[in-house]
């Protein structure tokens, strides 16, 4: 063990963090290279890098290893998406590693070969708490911007079901609510996004938002984006428009549209807002939720729809409950109907040790030693965002 | 009946009075009389309870006593002293000193004023037989048939009385140097050559201690159909059971009621608990457990698990490994319950809050 831990102090000195953040995918070659090499003699020691770092491009042989995603790219694909602790962890190491996971690149096998003729397919990401649904996919969203598709990424449906401050009678129709400040927000972080796209493509219809404001047909959708953003009580209208006219137009063949929801139980369940008379108020009754539910039909083509059921965020289910059965109920199971259920689960016992590596170069563990491994390894039973809170402790 | 009951009373009877007197105090003397008749009248009740329980008076033992009176007074008090009990007069009543002197006044031991006579002459008895062992080896020296003898003493097993007991022995106080000189006499007298009369003398000062861990039996492992050890453990904690079954060659997966530990304790401290039995004995990837538990909370449940995971080790293990668990606290139960709320109090312990006026 002590062999171990002098190799492992030197390989720390040759680390310099602040390498990875300016120069990507180079700085680590001396290093990271000389492990590649390295390979048939190494095999007690999982590698936890690779220097592949377009998710185009991952394989099999990739499963376990850890890719960098440089901060630039962070800032335009993920505004808003990524899981606040790994926001936290992408700070303190000042680098963004994502793992490549046997479910992320199925997913991604699909995506390759899908055929944009046939309407959307949706494919559900469902498993236990922590074991990694966000981040696959985020892996995708990524493969994806690097595709040049549209993103289409709700980070959590949850936060748009509950802890609403301001609840608007909606301008389009009486009987919906709207919720400005969430709509406003993700807007900000859908311009981010996709910013190229959005003057390219040419609003279809003529939108007349109150007596002196209105878009014309033809002009770009940069312009509804910029209408929600300033005018906040329009913000939902405008949020269910950008919807619409992407629905429709992806299937001109334009660009490729990847619908992604985080936490999509959150439709078909029940919400924690109230009336003023504290009546509750079902979900179909927000407009953002129902016009969500239109996009997650399969009924357009030329992309695909990546959902996540999570009972993290979720209102009034149980704790255990992690299958999309139970999380998303008869009426959502009904709608979803006919998807393709990948499943995440705990890491197995090569990814383990390769989450184990990539703490202990980015000196996160101070000491390797087998006990400790060992303990980890029953404390969290593989599992990885347990595995991330215990480290975190130690 | 009555008498048992008679003596039953006699005993719970203290000594009352209306006034707050410190004669009362002083320890209630009992003659001699009154000891010889209460030892008639419980050898009557034991007869009586013996033909109640019909069983044969003649050989009815204390045990049998003891086992009739738990039967037919069942009590739930906790401390085991409080409980009904029948014994022996001589049990009961704390042994009183005679009158030491006679009609003339003069006392009938030599040693009288120096005030612990039976403490004296004690040591004057050791002191004697030193002298007399010494005698006869230095007869044996002059004989030339001396030969040096190895002491063989049982180090461990039995020890020396303790001062309490002395005292209760002698029926007299003593101070913490008397008690260390009569010891260190007694130390000198085992280390010469005695005879037996003397290991007698010895002995009558000693007690045996049993050894803790040997109570523990451990049971041997058993082996299912594919030809896999596996041995069970039974567990408890306040109101928890738990029942482990740990198989040998396993890969670290425990459940618990069918549920993955993990989903089952999601709070660390729980799974600390599990973890400890197995880190402790260094067994950490290598066994498979499956086990069932009711009752108590999310903390008690785990200490359940823990003990009964422990229990079902002992098989697998040496007997070394099992004396170090026993003294690192894993195999005992844990004898704390909820203590129970007392009227005029709030809880437990906790007392009202205090006004002054």
């Amino acid at each position: 063990m002590l062999k171990g831990m002098t190799r492992l102090v030197s390989r720390v000195h040759k680390l310099d963090p602040g390498r990875f953040l300016h120069s990507g995918t180079q700085a680590p070659q001396c290093l990271v290279a000389h492990l590649d090499n390295q390979v048939p003699t190494e095999s007690p020691r999982a590698i936890s890098r690779t220097l592949e770092n377009d998710p185009a491009k991952h394989g099999e042989q990739h499963v376990g290893q850890h890719y960098n995603i440089s901060i630039q790219e962070l800032k335009t694909v993920f505004p808003h998406g990524l899981p606040p602790r790994f926001v936290m962890q992408v700070k303190t190491f000042n680098e963004a590693c994502l793992m490549v996971r046997k479910p992320a690149l199925e997913l991604l096998h699909y995506l390759k070969n899908t055929n944009f003729a046939h309407p959307a397919v949706r494919y559900v990401l469902y498993g236990e708490k922590g074991t990694g649904k966000t981040l696959s996919l985020c892996h995708i969203i990524h493969f994806c911007a690097k595709q040049d598709w549209l993103i289409l990424h709700i980070p959590d449906a949850h936060l748009w079901v509950k802890n609403c401050r301001d609840l608007l009678q909606s301008t389009y129709n009486k009987q919906r609510f709207d919720q400005p400040l969430e709509a406003s927000v993700w807007l900000k972080n859908f311009k981010t996004a996709n910013e190229r796209f959005l003057s390219q493509i040419k609003v279809q219809d003529k939108y007349v938002w109150n007596k002196r404001e209105s878009t014309e047909k033809g002009s770009p959708l940069a312009e509804v984006v910029e209408q929600g953003i300033m005018r906040v009580r329009n913000a939902t209208d405008a949020v269910g428009i950008v919807l619409k006219e992407l629905k429709r137009q992806s299937s001109l063949g334009i660009f490729r549209l990847l619908v992604a929801v985080d936490g999509v139980n959150a439709l078909w369940g029940r919400t924690t807002l109230k009336r003023e008379d504290k009546s509750l108020i079902a979900p179909e009754e927000l407009a953002l939720i129902y016009n969500l539910r239109k996009m997650v039909k399969n009924d357009w083509q030329g992309g695909a729809i990546v959902l996540t059921v999570s009972q993290t965020g979720s209102l009034f289910k149980p704790r255990k409950a992690y299958l999309p059965q139970e999380l998303l109920g008869k009426e959502g199971f009904d709608t979803l109907d006919p998807f393709i259920p990948i499943l995440v689960s705990n890491y197995n016992p090569k990814e383990f040790e390769a989450c184990i590596q990539y703490y202990l170069e980015n000196s996160w563990l101070q000491h390797e030693k087998e006990e400790g491994k060992k303990e980890l390894l029953f404390l969290s039973n593989r599992n990885p965002g347990l595995l991330e809170r215990l480290c975190a402790y130690l | 009946m009555r008498s048992t009951c008679q003596i039953l009373r006699l005993k719970h009877s203290p000594a009352v009075t209306t006034k707050k007197n410190v004669a009362a105090l002083r320890r209630e003397s009992y003659t001699v009389d009154f000891i010889k008749k209460q030892i008639e009248e419980f050898n009557i009740g034991k007869r009586h309870l013996a033909n109640m329980m019909g069983e044969d008076p003649e050989t009815f033992t204390q045990e049998d006593i003891d086992r009739a009176i738990t039967y037919l007074f069942p009590s739930g008090l906790f401390e085991k002293r409080a409980r009904p009990i029948m014994k022996h007069p001589e049990e009961i009543f704390p042994k009183q000193r005679a009158i030491q002197w006679g009609e003339d006044g003069r006392p009938f031991h030599f040693l009288f004023y120096t005030g612990k006579q039976s403490y004296y002459s004690l040591m004057h008895e050791a002191y004697g037989k030193v002298l007399h062992v010494e005698e006869r080896q230095d007869q044996l020296r002059a004989k030339g048939l001396f030969s040096e003898k190895p002491k063989t003493k049982d180090p461990i097993g039995s020890r020396w009385l303790i001062k309490e007991e002395l005292e209760e022995m002698l029926v007299e106080k003593l101070s913490d140097q008397d008690y260390a000189q009569f010891i260190r006499l007694l130390e000198r007298l085992s280390a010469l050559p005695c005879d037996a009369a003397e290991e007698e003398f010895v002995g009558r000062f000693r007690r045996t201690v049993t050894v803790q861990s040997k109570k523990h039996l451990i049971e041997p492992l058993q082996y299912d159909e594919q030809g896999m050890a596996f041995s069970t453990g039974r567990g408890k904690r306040k109101t928890a059971n738990a029942e482990a079954v740990v198989h040998g060659h396993g890969s670290g997966k425990i459940e618990i009621n069918g549920v993955d530990y993990l989903l089952y304790f999601p709070v660390t401290q729980d799974r600390e608990q599990l973890m400890f039995p197995f880190h402790f004995l260094d067994r950490l990837g290598k066994h498979d457990v499956t086990c069932t538990v009711s009752g108590g909370g999310r903390s008690s449940q785990a200490g359940a698990i823990r003990l009964a995971v422990a229990r079902a080790l002992c098989s697998f293990i040496t007997e070394d490994e099992v004396e170090w668990m026993r003294q690192a606290g894993l195999l005992t139960t844990d004898p704390r319950v909820r203590e129970r709320k007392k009227p005029g109090q709030e809880g437990a312990r906790r007392k009202f809050t205090w006004k002054k006026r």
